[in-house]
């Protein structure tokens, strides 16, 4: 486990759904495979932001190279599973839950969060920010927040009266406190209420007391992100925190899209760990961006279709930086299925990394087996 | 009309449509259960909404810009339609064929595609399919205006056969790429540019100079398919068959585990969904003969609390209740904030997260969406003056003892049922409020407010999340 820090160790997960094209993210730009590969669909030598003689950023990371370049991005290149499934909805849910062979509703995180707080003392040890929560949080047993609009967050708050609201509160309190055994999804509706209740007492001192000269963009990923720099500082205990920006699917039209993501996503990531490191709470806290994919090697003329091996980066102030794993190869005999990148390191090591080396928990429980680890952290 | 009679109905009319209000289940008091299933499976028996009162004090309505103004008509057409069980197919097959607007921004074609299900939401399943081919929203959504006879696209080949009629296990990597090849050159009329008159409509063209005219091998058979053909032969598959019917078990009947399970899990209730197989292949595939046989079965009428609301029907089914968006919405109220209400319980209208549809079931439920579905509900009766409202005020008369009060408002509210903690609670606050004197405007003046929070604290029960 890390000795970085004193304070408890935070997780942020940040999930780019649809599956993004790592190699229009980290391009190789010095390969002509993938200009043979990329006819319509690639960055120009001359648009890359260079890391080394081989690769470069996608022209509009560059508040993540920014990071990078101070050492706070580890890039995990080639992550993947063995026979990537091409499917958004079976690929997101391995990611999910670590069971490719089989379909689980156990989340990672949600045995993560069990662990963290096992008498599940803190409905707010993991939160969500975004709308429905996804597999990754959940396990029957294990309350987590989920919060769509956190300056609105709590329940009966139409209810103007202050004391009328109370009672109110008070009797939502006595019919879903007492639930036994009236079948699995009424006693799911009790347990859900109770940490609404709970958690939103806990949460709203969040808006009350944040102050920051940073300011972020008006999208979807900054203002979550905003949300989870919010929570983080008002030092609520919450170690897990996990939000997405959609919009990945990028079969056609990939050029215009694309970049916008990432000016939004960059820009956001940057602004995050700006805020953090302001309010001092920058030490304890190591950010996973991935994606359930990557895309084909080849484009389609517009886009690019679902593929296997893509990229995952590590990110904060306690992450050493730099390459780890090794790029998928672009010689056309590597290639999984003829077609993707094959994948150069399996994504439960990665999680099992962050777990054993971050979280302080033991792997292989949680991602049901042994995998091979990297090494992305400072080691003081 | 008996209680059980009523709750029956009621049951019906929450699952085929989105509830009814107490006048409207008087209505049809005089009707049998399975005349009731008649009507609702002919629509066509009852007038069409009057959207007249809506274009003009909304104009915006007719704009074609946005989606959320579109889709929160939509959920003010699934409280006042006459015809609802033609919303709740349309609601079905939104969630099975799920297309976003997100990618394409185009709002016209999004709109014409919830207008086709509602049209044909009810006929056949291979003209349901067939006509989601040709459609303009779901070909962009799929990226099959990008699928060339020199340069396959297979996303839509896939996602047919995985998430619209097979499903996972039932086809091999190569049939999608030759249901691909097969859908080449079946594409769209390229709308106008946005600026400067808006979104224009668009339709389906087929291609024949981009159509990859060849021989193919489709799930064992061959020929020079095209994508007619391919529909053909998965309308000839008992795996197709039971891919729809799981989805309406799942949607009408009892919460089912999610489609990315079903190559796994199988269904709830086997000889439930065997014998709703039979029904849809032996009429060759027609829907009204096989939702007429769920509605009349006795597993749909044992099926009380076994789903979970989805957003659409909490909020349709509470403003029934309130009656805040009657054909002409209240003062201060305007359809297009409804898409925002179900949007942020998980459900946001015409905008589905991914191709998979929504996760149904209690996935509908988490802690921020349960605070939403609460808060929405309760907040539909903070103000009294609600046309809902008075009428249940109406209903219960002069003087309503407080022994009597907790049950009367139960009946009214549904007739609901719920379990012994809650109605604890519930009576205990009965107890606090003891009987209320409705007799005089000024006594009503007084204590409307103490029926206001009873019906508040119905509609945040845990009971009352169940459909």
């Amino acid at each position: 486990m890390t000795t970085y820090t004193k304070k408890d160790p935070v997780f942020v997960v940040v999930q780019l759904s649809g599956g993004n094209d790592f190699m229009n993210t980290l391009v190789p730009y010095s390969n002509s495979a993938y200009y043979d590969n990329r006819k319509f669909l690639n960055i120009a030598e001359e648009d890359v932001l260079p890391i080394d003689g081989t690769l470069g950023w996608h022209p509009e990371m560059a508040p993540f190279k920014e990071l990078y370049d101070k050492g706070m991005v580890s890039v995990v290149q080639g992550i993947g599973y063995p026979d990537s499934n091409r499917s958004h909805f079976r690929g997101m849910d391995i990611w999910h839950t670590c069971a490719p062979d089989e379909v689980s509703t156990v989340g990672w995180l949600g045995n993560v969060i069990e662990q963290l707080d096992p008498r599940a003392e803190n409905p707010l040890t993991g939160v969500n920010f975004g709308v429905g929560l996804p597999r990754a949080m959940s396990k029957t047993g294990v309350p987590v927040t989920s919060v769509s609009n956190l300056d609105e967050y709590g329940l009966m708050s139409g209810i103007a009266a202050q004391q009328q609201r109370e009672h109110a509160l008070q009797i939502f309190k006595d019919m879903y406190g007492q639930a036994v055994g009236s079948g699995p999804v009424m006693d799911y509706l009790s347990r859900t209420g109770m940490d609404v209740l709970t958690g939103a007492d806990l949460i709203k001192v969040a808006p009350q007391q944040y102050e920051s000269t940073v300011e972020y963009g008006d999208n979807p990923i900054a203002q979550s992100l905003r949300d989870v720099a919010r929570v983080h500082t008002a030092n609520l205990g919450t170690r897990i925190f996990y939000t997405q920006q959609g919009g990945y699917d990028t079969h056609a039209n990939q050029l215009p899209t694309q970049p916008g993501l990432f000016r939004d996503l960059s820009r956001a990531v940057n602004d995050f760990f700006t805020d953090i490191e302001e309010h001092d709470a920058d030490d304890n806290v190591v950010m996973l961006i991935f994606s359930e994919f990557g895309r084909r090697i080849y484009d389609n003329g517009s886009g690019t279709d679902h593929g296997s091996g893509g990229g995952a980066y590590l990110v904060g102030k306690p992450i050493a930086g730099g390459l780890y794993s090794e790029y998928p190869s672009l010689d056309r005999d590597k290639w999984e299925k003829g077609e993707d990148l094959a994948h150069t390191i399996d994504f439960r090591g990665i999680y099992g990394t962050v777990l054993e080396q971050w979280l302080g928990l033991e792997a292989s429980p949680i991602v049901y087996g042994n995998f091979e680890q990297i090494n992305p952290f400072r080691s003081n | 009309m008996s209680n059980n009679d009523l709750a029956l109905k009621a049951h019906l009319l929450r699952r085929a449509g989105f509830g009814a209000s107490r006048s409207e289940l008087e209505q049809i008091s005089d009707k049998s259960y399975e005349e009731i299933v008649e009507d609702l499976i002919h629509p066509e028996r009852f007038e069409e909404i009057d959207e007249d009162y809506l274009k003009r004090y909304n104009p915006e309505t007719s704009y074609h810009d946005t989606h959320p103004t579109h889709a929160g008509k939509w959920l003010w057409r699934m409280v006042n339609t006459k015809r609802p069980l033609e919303e709740k197919m349309a609601l079905f097959w939104h969630h099975v064929f799920a297309t976003g607007h997100y990618k394409a921004e185009h709002t016209p074609s999004i709109v014409s595609q919830i207008d086709t299900f509602r049209e044909n939401g009810l006929t056949n399943v291979k003209q349901i399919l067939i006509d989601l081919a040709r459609d303009p929203a779901m070909n962009y959504w799929l990226d099959n205006c990008e699928n060339h006879s020199d340069q396959p696209n297979e996303n839509w080949g896939r996602e047919l056969l995985e998430l619209f009629s097979m499903g996972v296990g039932n086809y091999s990597e190569e049939d999608i790429k030759q249901a691909a090849r097969a859908f080449t050159g079946w594409t769209f009329e390229q709308p106008l540019p946005l600026y400067p008159y808006g979104h224009s409509e668009t339709q389906f063209v087929f291609d024949e100079t981009d159509h990859d005219d060849g021989e193919k091998t489709f799930l064992g058979r061959t020929g020079k398919f095209d994508g007619g053909d391919i529909i053909d032969i998965i309308c000839e598959e008992r795996a197709t068959a039971l891919f729809i019917c799981r989805h309406l078990y799942n949607f009408f009947v009892e919460d089912e585990p999610q489609v990315p399970a079903w190559s796994i899990e199988p269904p709830r209730n086997p000889e439930a969904v065997d014998a709703m197989i039979d029904v849809l292949m032996s009429n060759d595939g027609e829907v009204r003969p096989l939702l007429s046989y769920m509605f009349n079965s006795d597993f749909f009428k044992n099926s009380f609390y076994k789903k979970v609301k989805n957003p659409s029907e909490l909020v349709a089914g509470t403003l029934k209740l309130s009656g805040r968006y009657g054909v002409m919405p209240a003062e201060g109220e305007d359809v297009g904030k409804l898409y925002g209400t179900a949007a942020v319980m998980g459900q946001a209208l015409m905008n589905p997260p991914t191709v998979e549809g929504w996760h149904t079931g209690h996935e509908w439920i988490d802690g921020g969406t349960l605070n939403e579905r609460v808060n929405f509900a309760v907040n539909q009766f903070n103000d009294v003056s609600s046309p809902g409202f008075r009428e249940i005020m109406e209903r219960l008369g002069s003087v309503v003892k407080s022994g009597e009060l907790v049950d009367r408002c139960l009946d009214l509210v549904g007739p609901i049922e719920v379990g012994d903690e809650t109605r604890t609670a519930l009576t205990n606050y009965a107890e606090e409020v003891g009987d209320v004197d409705l007799t005089s405007d000024e006594d009503r003046d007084d204590n409307a407010h103490k029926i206001a929070r009873m019906i508040q604290l119905i509609v945040s029960t845990r009971e009352y999340q169940f459909a």
